[in-house]
């Protein structure tokens, strides 16, 4: 394997584009969702001005915190990037994308799920323990769901790397994939779930009751909490990312052709914005549902994604 | 006069047994010195961590070597031990080797003064243990072999027993000392059969016979039976809760990181050198049974409240999984689709040296929780980060790599069972080739599952507040522990980040089993692990984890930079709530709670819920095994209705027992006399 200057390029551009253009897609929902509501919106840069109040803030750490707690926000930063990195979201000549393929993927997202978990029980308050048993709960069905939705796009392209399956499914003859169908569901729903969107978990709320990824972050302030905020941003650009990868991947450029990446950029932007506002309608016309109805929610999304790859096998014989 | 050759001609295999040796010795030398704490404890346990390494090195060396046999003039006349080390034997001896060389530094740190066993005998016990499981390995012969299983099981059985006096741990002791035996004489039928007639028992012969279909299958069935009592394979899993909190935890964990792989040798031993058949359907029964074994070890592991059983039925869930990737291997095997055999079988033994490096890791971080609180159960612990730290952190790396997650070892095991399963070509058999995604689909929950049990494990003990006063003063282990600890825990990083070099290890043993090697066709550089090529499928952990430190360095230095580093100190915030205490953190049930109820079918839940009258109102609820209820407690019942049904002839008086003398003499004649 050897890195040519295109493909550094391309993977420098990559990590740029997600880490600034993350809190805009953040922004962008936001926005989209209040304008859905008949709210006043607030504008899609909010989040940086956001960000930018809070790495001014000085943090406050609790008493009881150890070291891991302050460790985590870079390390769910760090994987969240990572994550990014190696997503074919305007090229598939990434130099880091050999290094993890789809399972390394779903592990990466592990990894930080454990950690920002490990980091809440570590103040030891009644919120940061449920908070970590609620995502944790989430996690051990959602994730199963990722990996088998990937799965089924990996049985298509006969691949676990990233990068082929997204060059397979896009520079394909057309074909229907039905198995893609369900994998496609499954993967709406394991996103909702996974970023802690309605139905699952609410962005918005403050009720502890209710909460899963704000009873997580309660006790984090200052520059650790913009860190988590904005690698929270991070995981839903790189699951959007994954989505449009997987099921509208034209238009993300060929290895060998890197002058596409000029007309890389405008479409991700393009396919993000659609997909964006997608979410806010779907967050809009849900209801928030009992913490006990989360399972049987993931439960479906799983079972979806099996079936999925059941309905492949079973059309490819 | 006896004449030994010069060091440097001497095989791998006499330095295996000049360490055998050299164990032994260190057991008659702590019997010796029986109540001399300081000697053996100082002297004896870090030289048997000593021969532990020599082992491993000698070991490592040997796994691409030409088989090394050798004639032992032990045993009865006419009947001597052969011995015998091939790629197989010498990979499981790595594996013991170095674990245990961990282990035993841990030990040495480890016991106190008088508590229970005199510390010369543990001595004796311990390496006589560790004597004997080198002792499997290296037999040739299905006498030399029984000898050691069972020099194994005793001296094991005393390890376990070593806290004699409370009635819990000799219970306990009973039932892994009856299973053990229940597994052995299936394992010696096993013997009986594949020497087909021949009366000659040595493992040579055996690879010589071309038994039938039939007789195969029937060995196969033995072996399973024998060698997954020992593994703990559903339903004969029961003694590992019991056992492993039983015993001291240095040998809890040899026992779980150790002794387990031994079962798992055995296994691999009959099935791919002794047995000249692999048919296909002996992979499904593997399969299922490993599938049900990880899936039910894990939902439990989930629920439990004690440090060490929690762990007991994590390593379940583990050899669970071994199972499954064995199983995949016959599989493939019995397609002869040997490249795929190849792929499932690596990821086999990866688990196999991985799971050895994590679990002796957290079972002896779980002695140092032990000795420092006095505490087993996870609702009255908590908080030990803090005074703890070498064990916490180290604990961790071991949490991490039983979680299954990246750049650690148990990931690249699972990494590379998910590929064999995903990769499996279109199979002659079409229902397989369809249950194979609902396999995959399986495994991968029980990963996640896997996840959730270890974040409760380590969340619960070393995060959070303590949860009783006593734990703010507890001490960190001591140099010893910590260096075996640390030694563990290396195992854990090199497995997890340099996994090309370990299966470039493991390919001589893969191509003599299977007839095939991840070597010809891994396509990665040494620092990417590609099985078939780049465009398929590829990992590189380093990589990985560099570019998470990277991230991590770039944005902790940009944050400095560009902002400020300031950090105030206060305390947590309770939503207003000012009463908030340790008590309210969730408990070990609490945490599990999700898992019991979304898996209600799988338990036994005893519920005693206080009531609006109650004076004490009180609440209590109690998990249990379904599985004692159907199998054990009816074989328990039936035994006992047999022993009361023979005791009626016990009347205690000599003319009845004359009378019976006489009836029997007279049946034997007449049978013989006719």
């Amino acid at each position: 394997m050897s890195v040519t200057t295109a493909g550094a390029l391309s993977q420098a551009l990559e990590i740029v584009a997600a880490i600034s253009l993350a809190p805009l897609l953040t922004g962008w929902v936001g926005q989209c969702r209040a304008w859905l509501q008949n709210r006043s919106a607030p504008s899609p840069w909010q989040p940086y001005r956001t960000l930018h109040k809070l790495f001014n803030k000085e943090s406050v750490v609790a008493e009881t915190a150890s070291q891991l707690f302050r460790v985590t926000p870079y390390v769910v930063f760090g994987c969240m990037t990572l994550a990014c990195a190696i997503v074919p979201t305007l090229s598939t000549d990434l130099p880091l994308a050999p290094a993890a393929d789809a399972i390394a993927l779903v592990g990466l997202f592990a990894l930080a799920r454990v950690f920002i978990a490990l980091a809440a029980m570590d103040i030891g308050t009644a919120f940061g323990t449920m908070g970590a048993r609620r995502e944790m709960l989430v996690g051990f069905l959602a994730e199963p769901a990722l990996l088998m939705v990937l799965f089924s796009a990996s049985l298509i392209s006969k691949s676990t790397s990233l990068a082929t399956i997204v060059e397979t499914l896009a520079h394909r003859d057309f074909a229907i994939y039905p198995g893609l169908a369900f994998a496609g569901v499954a993967f709406t729903m394991v996103s909702l779930a996974e970023n802690a969107r309605i139905p699952v978990d609410n962005p918005a709320t403050h009720l502890e009751l209710t909460m899963i990824h704000e009873a997580l972050v309660l006790e984090y302030s200052g520059r650790h909490l913009a860190l988590l905020e904005w690698a929270a941003s991070l995981k839903l650009f790189a699951y959007s990312c994954i989505g449009l990868a997987l099921f509208f991947p034209w238009g993300v450029a060929h290895a060998q052709a890197p002058l596409q990446m000029l007309l890389a950029l405008p479409m991700l932007a393009l396919k993000l914005a659609v997909g964006g506002a997608m979410l806010a309608l779907l967050e809009t016309v849900m209801a928030k549902m009992r913490i006990f109805r989360v399972p049987e929610f993931l439960a479906t999304a799983f079972l979806l994604a099996v079936i999925g790859m059941l309905v492949h096998q079973l059309l490819a014989r | 006069m006896l004449t030994l050759p010069p060091l440097a001609d001497w095989l791998q295999l006499d330095w295996m047994l000049v360490v055998v040796a050299g164990w032994a010795g260190i057991g008659l030398a702590g019997v010796l010195a029986l109540n001399r704490f300081d000697f053996v404890a100082r002297v004896l346990f870090p030289a048997g961590g000593v021969l532990g390494l020599v082992v491993a090195a000698t070991a490592a060396g040997a796994l691409d070597a030409t088989p090394q046999v050798g004639v032992l003039p032990l045993g009865l006349p006419g009947l001597p031990f052969h011995v015998r080390l091939d790629g197989l034997a010498a990979l499981f001896l790595t594996i013991i080797g170095a674990a245990s060389a961990g282990i035993s530094l841990f030990a040495a740190g480890y016991f106190r003064r008088g508590e229970g066993t005199p510390p010369g005998l543990l001595c004796l016990e311990y390496h006589l243990f560790l004597a004997s499981m080198v002792g499997v390995v290296l037999a040739d012969d299905a006498y030399a072999f029984m000898v050691a299983w069972e020099a194994m099981a005793l001296s094991s059985y005393f390890l376990v027993t070593a806290n004699h006096r409370l009635p819990d741990v000799r219970a306990a002791g009973y039932l892994y000392i009856v299973m053990a035996h229940v597994g052995a004489i299936a394992i010696l039928l096993c013997f009986g059969v594949l020497q087909a007639d021949t009366g000659d028992y040595t493992f040579t012969n055996m690879r010589m016979q071309s038994l039938t279909p039939f007789a195969a299958s029937l060995a196969f069935a033995l072996a399973v039976l024998g060698f997954g009592a020992k593994a703990g394979i559903l339903p004969l899993h029961a003694w590992l809760p019991e056992a492993h909190p039983a015993a001291p935890s240095p040998v809890s964990a040899l026992m779980s990181g150790v002794m387990l792989n031994t079962a798992i040798y055995g296994l691999l031993r009959v099935c791919f050198d002794l047995l000249q058949w692999r048919l296909w359907w002996w992979g499904g029964v593997l399969l299922t049974l490993g599938l049900g074994t990880a899936l039910f070890g894990v939902v439990f592991a989930a629920v439990q409240t004690d440090m060490k059983r929690l762990l007991a039925y994590s390593s379940i869930e583990n050899m669970g999984l071994i199972f499954v990737g064995l199983g995949l291997t016959l599989l493939f095997a019995g397609f002869a689709m040997k490249p795929m055999a190849a792929l499932a079988l690596t990821a086999t033994l990866y688990q196999v040296a991985s799971h050895a490096a994590f679990k002796s890791l957290l079972f002896l971080g779980t002695g140092s929780v032990l000795h420092a609180t006095d505490e087993r159960s996870l609702g009255k612990l908590g908080g030990l980060l803090r005074p703890m730290p070498w064990v916490g952190w180290l604990s961790l790396l071991g949490v991490l790599a039983s979680a299954g997650l990246p750049a650690l070892g148990g990931f690249v095991a699972e990494w590379l069972l998910l590929q064999s399963f995903l990769f499996t070509p279109g199979l002659p058999v079409t229902l397989l080739t369809m249950l194979v995604p609902v396999v995959a689909a399986l495994i991968a929950l029980i990963a996640a599952l896997a996840g959730y049990t270890m974040v409760k494990f380590f969340g619960v003990i070393f995060l959070g507040q303590p949860r009783e006063d006593k734990l703010a003063r507890a001490h960190d282990a001591g140099l010893l522990e910590r260096l075996g600890m640390g030694w563990l825990a290396l195992g854990c990083l090199a497995l997890g980040l340099m996994p090309v070099q370990f299966i470039h290890l493991i390919d001589p043993v893969t191509r003599r089993l299977v007839g095939a090697g991840l070597d010809g066709s891994m396509s990665g550089s040494r620092w990417l692990l590609a099985p078939a090529s780049l465009q398929q499928a590829s990992y590189g952990p380093t990589i990985f984890l560099l570019g998470v430190l990277a991230c991590f360095a770039i944005a902790w230095l940009l944050v400095r930079l560009l902002y400020h580093g300031r950090v105030r100190r206060g305390p947590p915030w309770a939503c207003g709530y000012p009463w908030g205490t340790a008590r309210m953190q969730d408990t070990a049930e609490g945490f599990g709670q999700p898992i019991r109820q979304i898996f209600e079918p799988f338990f036994k839940v005893r519920r005693q819920l206080p009531t609006p009258f109650d004076d004490k109102p009180r609440y209590a609820v109690a998990i249990e095994d379904r599985f004692w209820g159907w199998l054990y407690v009816p074989i328990a019942s039936a035994a006992a209705f047999m022993a009361r049904a023979i005791g009626v002839l016990q009347r205690g008086r000599i003319s009845a027992y004359l009378l019976y003398s006489f009836v029997t003499l007279m049946a034997t004649l007449a049978v013989v006399m006719r």
